[in-house]
């Protein structure tokens, strides 16, 4: 599961909706891989307004990468800095989190991932 | 104070105190019941869909390949980065189909979810494979002109009725032949309604009408069909798989071309041996779905009838409709 994907995704149980201590999701116990995916500088720039970027930059400490800006690049930053194109690019389509545990800041409930699926079934007392 | 026998109550009492607390119990009593038969319909849908699911999974993804028409052509009508969700992606057929969005599918089935990763996994080596012989013929030929690979693998295990995705943060969301399997009604509107909260709102000063969702399911008219069911018939049922001996490796055997609804739906004559799964369905009959989505407080954008199916796009009601002109 890449990290973008992780940017969509939030607690399944319906009493955590309302709190924005159910996302993100934390990682624990991750265990990450790279994927090679060809750079597509396109689909990252529409894809950037669509995103969480705080929710982002918590996800990136969490699992341990170079803290992000505090603010998301601007179209034209993406366009014109190379860096900043392929950092996100491999931040966000290339790491996947293979195996480990998403925990829910305000259940506490923590959802299995494995071979890069996460399972978001929920035990009968949380549904 | 009024007198009890002025209200037009069902309930027989003294006083009015005592309607209040009969109210007051029967009120908790309905909320039981619902309790009860929404724990009922879970089980049954377990035995009766997710159970079946589970079992048929390879077999069902093998016959399931072929996009339906409305679908994919809702999905290039969508916008370059446009996100959207897959609800019940099963194979995750859908997933790949315009390569400029950015998709993530769910399903109840773990095997259909585990299938639907490995699927995009292959096509993902598969397009890497057309990149490199473009690369090293520059004669050309069709190609995919790499970006047309890359995102078709993102799936998760959920359900339909407690999704995981962050609300109002998708484009579009898509829902295929998936409602229809649920056991009550007041279940396929809740799970509208889940539908509905995952994608953006509409603004108020300018025309964006908010994220579309298509849902899409199976319809009681099928005049043309085989299956002989029409206006007017049995709505509730329970619809066999034939899982077919002969195909259990699927990988092995290339399916014939083939419409879509018609692969492997226990229409051939088939050995005794082959085990028989029976799915619940309920065939929606003319119009609705457009009820259930208003029920679920969505608004019709368009809709219409393909091939045995009732499909409809849908937004969220506007924030304030009266100062939008549409």
């Amino acid at each position: 599961m890449k990290v973008l994907t992780l940017n969509f995704l939030t607690c399944a149980a319906r009493s955590c909706k309302q709190s924005s201590d159910s996302f993100p999701l934390h990682p624990k116990e991750a265990e990450l891989a790279s994927d090679d995916v060809e750079l597509n500088p396109q689909l990252l720039s529409n894809l950037l307004p669509r995103l969480d970027w705080n929710a982002l930059r918590t996800t990136s400490t969490e699992l341990g990468f170079p803290a992000l800006p505090e603010q998301p690049p601007t179209l034209e930053e993406l366009e014109s800095d190379e860096k900043t194109l392929k950092d996100l690019h491999s931040l966000l389509m290339e790491t996947n989190l293979m195996e480990g545990k998403l925990v829910c800041g305000h259940c506490g409930h923590e959802y299995a991932v494995k071979e890069g699926i996460a399972n978001f079934l929920l035990p009968s007392h949380l549904v | 104070m009024a007198s009890s026998t002025h209200t037009p109550s069902a309930l027989p009492s003294d006083s009015a105190t005592q309607d209040v607390a009969k109210l007051a119990a029967a009120a908790e009593a309905q909320q039981a019941a619902e309790s009860v038969e929404s724990a009922e319909a879970e089980a049954y849908e377990r035995t009766h869909v997710h159970g079946v699911y589970e079992a048929i999974a390879p077999h069902f993804s093998a016959t399931r390949y072929k996009p339906w028409p409305a679908v994919a052509s809702f999905l290039s009508s969508q916008n370059p980065g446009a996100v959207g969700f897959d609800v019940g992606c099963g194979n995750g057929k859908y997933l790949g189909v315009n390569p400029s969005l950015f998709m993530v599918g769910s399903d109840r089935s773990e095997s259909l979810v585990a299938l639907a990763e490995k699927r995009g996994r292959q096509l993902l080596q598969e397009g890497k494979r057309n990149v490199d012989q473009d690369r090293t013929n520059p004669a050309g030929g069709e190609g995919t002109g790499g970006a047309a690979v890359g995102i078709a693998t993102e799936v998760v295990v959920a359900d339909g009725l407690s999704l995981p995705f962050r609300e109002r943060s998708a484009d579009f969301v898509i829902c295929v032949a998936v409602v229809h399997h649920m056991s009550t009604r007041s279940r396929r509107q809740e799970a509208i309604r889940q539908l509905l909260r995952c994608v953006k709102l509409g603004g108020n000063d300018h025309a964006d009408g908010g994220g579309q969702v298509l849902v899409y399911v199976w319809a009681l008219e099928q005049g043309s069909s085989r299956r002989g069911w029409e206006e007017g018939g049995e709505q509730d049922l329970l619809v066999p798989w034939v899982l077919k001996s002969g195909q259990k490796k699927p990988k092995a055997e290339k399916m014939p071309q083939d419409a879509p609804s018609k692969g492997g739906e226990a229409e051939t004559a088939t050995p005794a041996a082959d085990p028989v799964f029976k799915r619940y369905y309920h065939l929606y009959r003319k119009g609705e779905l457009e009820e259930d989505i208003l029920a679920a407080g969505g608004v019709v954008v368009t809709s219409g009838y393909e091939k045995d199916n009732w499909w409809v796009v849908a937004t969220n009601e506007p924030p304030s409709s009266s100062s939008r002109p549409r």
